[in-house]
C-alpha cells in the first residue's frame, strides 16, 4: 500500500512567523504540466500593512546589528539552503519543468549569490564611504546607512531572482516585504521556512504571495515604506502607477530593467546602493 | 534706494538711545559695499546655445527684497524657448562636449572657477542686491564655495574611472534651482554636470535669476563651446516644462518638498534619473554637558545664517531640560546683538526676506505658532520700513504637535523644546518626515558617535553648523529628497550606473 503524501499549506510570512491571509483567500498553483500543486495564500492589502508593521518593527534591530553579525546570518541562509539543496532542485522542477541539471545550476546560483552578498556586508562601507578633505579644521566622514523598509516586487521565478533581489537588501541592514513572483509562490514560502531557521531575526524578511496588481499599489503608496524595487514589475503602466504612487514620501525607487536581467550573472552594486543613504557627519579639530 | 540700518541692531531705537545696558554692543557707523562694482541690464533675455536670445514667452520683474526696486526686466522662457535649450543642449552634447576628453573638460571647469575667483566681489554685491542676503555671507560663504565648487569637480572631470560610477554621461541634464543660494547651487548642479560629460539647461529661482545669467556672461568669457550650458528664466511653468521635456536624461531639483514630489510624480514611467534635494526641518541638539556658548553660536549660525532660508537650517532646538533656562538666556542675549537690515552693510548679519511671498508665509506660520499657544520673542528691532523684513525670533513651550515645530519656515524662526534624555532627543530629532541635517551639541566624544548613528539625516553637524564644502556630499534621507550633491557621491548623479543586477 502506498502512502499517503502529508501536503504543505503554503501560508504567508510575516513578522517570522507563517500566518494565512487575513482575507481567507487563496489561489491555486499549477506545476509545469498543469497539474495542481498547492493552493498558495492569496495576499491582502491588510496582510499588505502587517508585513510593513512587521519589517519596521524588525528595522532598529537589524540596521543597528554589527556587520559581521549580518554576514553571518545571510551566510546561514546560505548554509541552510544548501543543507536543503534536493527539496529546492525538486521544487523547481516541478514548479518549471526544467531538468534536473538546469535546477541544479539555478540552486547552486541562488546559494552562492547569498554567500557573495554575505560578505558585501562588512565591506560595502569601505567601498562607498569616504573620508572628505574639507577646506578647514573638521573632521568629515560618509558612511552608507540603510534606507529603512523596502517593498519589492520579486522578478518572475521561483528563487535565484527572488534571492537576488532580497539579499543585497537584508545584507545592508534594510527590512523587506517582498511580493514573491505571482505564478511561482511556493518556494518564496519554502525560502521563508529556510530564513526562519537561519537566525534571521522575524520581520526582517516578510514575503506576500499573491496578485502584484492588487497588493503592490498598498505598498507603494504606504507611508512607512523607504523604498521600492519594481524588478518584477512586467506591466509598464502598472510600474508608472507604482513610480507616482511612490513618490507621494520621496520613496527611492528601483525601477524595472529595461532588458531582462541573466541572474546568473554576478551582480554590481545598484542593488545595494539604491537603498542605501550617505550620511555625512563632520565635527571640529581643534584643541 | 537702499535702507538705512545704522538704527537696526536692536539695541538702539531711532533716536539712538540704548534700550538695554546689559545687552551693550558695539555701535557700527554704516558701512555698505559699493553697488557700482556691478552692471544690472534694464533687461535680459534666455541664455541659449551661447548667446542671449529674447523669449518668446512674457516677462518679470526681479527685484530687489531690501528696497522693493524693480532691478530688471526678465524673460520668461515658454515651453517653445526651453525646448530650444534643449536642443541646443542635446546639439552641443552630442557633437561637442561628450567627444571632449575628460582634461579638456576639465580646463573649461578650471577656467570657470578662476573667473568666479576674479569677478568674485562682483558676483557678491550681485547676489546680495538680488537676494537679500548680507554681503558678509555672500562675500565669504556663497561664492568662494562656488569658485571651489567648480575647481573641486574640474579634478574629476579627468578621474571619473577611479570614482567607481563608470565614465558614460547622461546626455541633457535639466535643473531647476532655488532662490536661497542662487550661484552655489547653480554651481552644485552644473559643476558636476558638466565634469562628467553633460550638457545642462538650468532654469534658476523666478525672484534671484541674475546671479544666473551673470554666470552666463562668465561661460562666454571662459570660451565654454555654445550649448553645454543654457539658462533660461521663468517660474513654475518654466520649471515644468523643463523637468517634462521627453529628451531631458536627468532632472535635478533643489526646492520645497511638495514641487519635488510633483516632479517624482511627472517622471514616473519614464527613464530619467532624478535628484531631489529638498526641505528640512532640521533638530539641533544641545547636550548638558556642551560648551554653551559655542552651542549658542551654533545655533545662531544654525538657524539665522541666511535669514533662515535654508533647507538644512537648526529650526528646532532641543535642548537638555537641566540647562534650558541657561540656553535660552544666553540665546536671547546673543539675538540681541544681531543686525538686521542692509545687505550690502558689512555689518550686517540678518538680511531681507527674499520675497513677500515668503514674508508671508513666515508671518503666517508664526501666527499660528502663537495662536496654538507657544511663547513668541523677538530682540527690539527696528525694521526697514520698504522692503521685507523678519526679525530673529524664538518660540519657545513648542511641542511636537505644534505646526511650527513640524513644518519649514524657512525664516529666521527658531522652535525650542527640551528634553530629559540622548534617547527622547533622538526620538524628537527623528519625528519628522524630513531627514536633511541634524546638529548635536555636547562634550562627550561617545556620544557624538551614538547620537550620529541614530540620527536619520543626511549632515550631522558635532559642535558645528552649516558647515559646507565641495568635498563633503550633501543630501537628505526620507522626505528630505535622494541623492547627493558634493564630493565623489555627487557625481553618481550625473552618471549612467549599468544594469541592475
Amino acid at each position: 500500500m502506498t502512502r499517503l503524501d502529508v501536503r504543505k499549506t503554503y501560508k504567508l510570512y510575516i513578522g517570522g512567523e507563517f500566518p494565512r491571509s487575513e482575507s481567507g483567500r487563496s489561489y491555486i498553483v499549477n506545476d509545469a504540466k498543469g497539474n495542481l500543486m498547492a493552493n498558495a495564500a492569496q495576499a491582502s492589502r491588510k496582510d499588505a500593512r502587517d508585513a510593513v508593521t512587521a519589517a519596521r518593527r524588525a528595522f532598529p534591530g537589524w540596521s543597528s546589528k554589527t556587520a559581521y553579525n549580518r554576514a553571518q546570518v545571510v551566510y546561514r541562509i546560505a548554509e541552510v539552503l544548501e543543507g536543503r539543496r534536493d527539496q529546492f532542485v525538486a521544487e523547481l522542477r516541478a514548479a518549471e519543468g526544467v531538468t534536473e541539471a538546469k535546477a541544479r545550476t539555478y540552486v547552486d546560483a541562488a546559494i552562492d549569490r547569498l554567500v557573495w552578498y554575505a560578505g558585501w556586508a562588512d565591506k560595502i562601507g569601505q567601498v562607498v564611504g569616504n573620508a572628505n578633505p574639507v577646506a578647514g579644521p573638521y573632521f568629515n566622514l560618509s558612511t552608507p546607512e540603510p534606507s529603512g523598509v523596502v517593498a519589492v516586487v520579486a522578478p518572475r521565478g521561483p528563487l535565484l531572482g527572488l534571492i537576488s533581489v532580497v539579499a543585497p537588501l537584508i545584507v545592508t541592514g534594510n527590512t523587506v516585504v517582498v511580493i514573491a513572483s505571482e505564478a511561482f509562490p511556493l518556494t518564496a514560502i519554502t525560502l521563508g521556512e529556510v530564513m526562519a531557521t537561519s537566525d534571521l531575526p522575524g520581520g526582517v524578511v516578510n514575503v506576500l504571495t499573491g496578485s502584484v496588481a492588487e497588493i503592490a499599489p498598498w505598498l507603494a503608496s504606504h507611508m512607512d515604506v523607504n523604498g521600492l524595487d519594481l524588478t518584477g514589475v512586467a506591466d509598464s503602466d502598472l510600474a508608472t502607477s507604482l513610480e507616482a504612487a511612490g513618490a507621494e514620501n520621496l520613496k527611492r525607487i528601483l525601477r524595472p530593467p529595461l532588458a531582462p536581467i541573466d541572474w546568473l550573472e554576478e551582480p554590481d552594486l545598484s542593488r545595494m546602493t539604491t537603498f542605501l543613504e550617505t550620511k555625512t557627519v563632520w565635527h571640529p579639530i581643534g584643541l | 534706494m537702499m535702507v538705512s540700518t545704522s538704527s537696526t541692531s536692536g539695541r538702539t531705537n531711532s533716536t539712538g538711545e540704548r534700550t538695554s545696558s546689559t545687552n551693550r554692543a558695539f555701535e557700527y557707523a554704516p558701512a555698505p559695499e559699493s553697488r557700482s562694482i556691478v552692471d544690472i541690464k534694464p533687461s535680459y533675455g534666455l541664455f541659449i546655445n551661447g548667446e542671449f536670445v529674447d523669449g518668446t514667452g512674457t516677462s518679470f520683474k526681479t527685484i530687489n527684497p531690501a528696497s522693493e526696486e524693480v532691478l530688471a526686466e526678465i524673460s520668461e522662457a515658454s515651453e517653445a524657448d526651453v525646448d530650444l535649450a534643449v536642443k541646443a543642449a542635446r546639439r552641443a552634447y552630442t557633437r561637442v562636449w561628450s567627444k571632449l576628453s575628460g582634461a579638456e573638460r576639465a580646463k573649461y571647469l578650471y577656467r570657470i572657477a578662476r573667473i568666479i575667483q576674479e569677478r568674485g566681489r562682483e558676483l557678491a554685491v550681485l547676489e546680495s542686491i538680488d537676494n537679500g542676503k548680507p554681503i558678509k555671507e555672500s562675500r565669504d560663504v556663497d561664492i568662494p564655495i562656488v569658485a571651489a565648487h567648480f575647481f573641486y569637480y574640474a579634478g574629476w572631470a579627468d578621474k571619473l574611472s577611479h570614482a567607481g560610477y563608470g565614465t558614460t554621461p547622461l546626455g541633457v541634464a535639466g535643473q531647476v534651482i532655488p532662490w536661497n543660494f542662487p550661484l552655489l547651487m547653480l554651481a552644485w548642479k552644473i559643476a558636476p554636470a558638466l565634469a562628467c560629460g553633460n550638457t545642462v539647461v538650468l532654469k534658476p529661482a523666478e525672484t534671484t535669476p541674475l546671479t544666473a545669467l551673470l554666470f552666463a556672461e562668465i561661460c562666454q568669457q571662459a570660451d565654454l563651446p555654445p550649448g553645454v550650458v543654457n539658462i533660461v528664466t521663468g517660474a513654475g511653468d518654466t520649471g515644468r516644462a523643463l523637468v517634462s521635456h521627453p529628451d531631458v536624461d536627468k532632472v535635478a531639483f533643489t526646492g520645497s518638498t511638495d514641487v519635488g514630489r510633483h516632479i517624482a510624480k511627472a517622471v514616473a514611467g519614464s527613464r530619467k534619473k532624478v535628484t531631489l534635494e529638498l526641505g528640512g526641518k532640521a533638530a539641533n541638539i544641545v547636550f548638558d554637558d556642551a560648551a554653551l556658548d559655542q552651542a549658542v553660536e551654533g545655533i545662531v549660525n544654525g538657524i539665522f545664517f541666511n535669514q533662515g532660508h535654508v533647507c538644512c537650517a537648526g529650526s528646532r532646538l532641543l535642548v537638555q531640560e537641566s540647562v534650558a533656562d541657561e540656553v535660552m538666556e544666553k540665546l536671547k542675549r546673543r539675538m540681541s546683538t544681531l543686525r538686521v537690515g542692509d545687505p550690502l552693510d558689512k555689518n550686517t548679519d540678518i538680511g531681507a526676506i527674499n520675497s513677500a511671498e515668503q514674508l508671508a508665509k513666515i508671518r503666517e506660520l508664526s501666527d499660528i505658532g502663537e495662536a496654538e499657544g507657544s511663547e513668541r520673542w523677538s530682540p527690539a528691532c527696528e525694521l526697514p520700513t520698504t522692503g521685507f523684513w523678519f526679525p530673529p525670533t524664538v518660540f519657545t513651550g513648542v511641542s511636537q504637535a505644534h505646526r511650527i515645530a513640524r513644518e519649514e519656515i524657512f525664516g529666521p524662526v527658531l522652535s525650542v523644546l527640551t528634553f530629559r534624555t540622548p534617547a527622547e532627543a533622538v526620538e524628537k530629532a527623528n519625528n519628522t518626515p524630513f531627514g536633511l541635517s541634524a546638529g548635536v551639541w555636547t562634550e562627550k566624544g561617545s556620544r557624538i558617535l551614538w547620537m550620529a548613528n541614530q540620527l536619520r539625516a543626511g549632515v550631522v553637524w558635532a559642535n558645528t553648523f552649516n558647515k559646507f564644502d565641495p568635498t563633503s556630499p550633501f543630501g537628505g534621507y526620507k522626505e528630505s529628497g535622494y541623492g547627493r550633491e558634493g564630493g565623489r557621491h555627487g557625481l553618481e548623479a550625473y552618471l549612467k550606473v549599468e544594469s541592475q543586477r
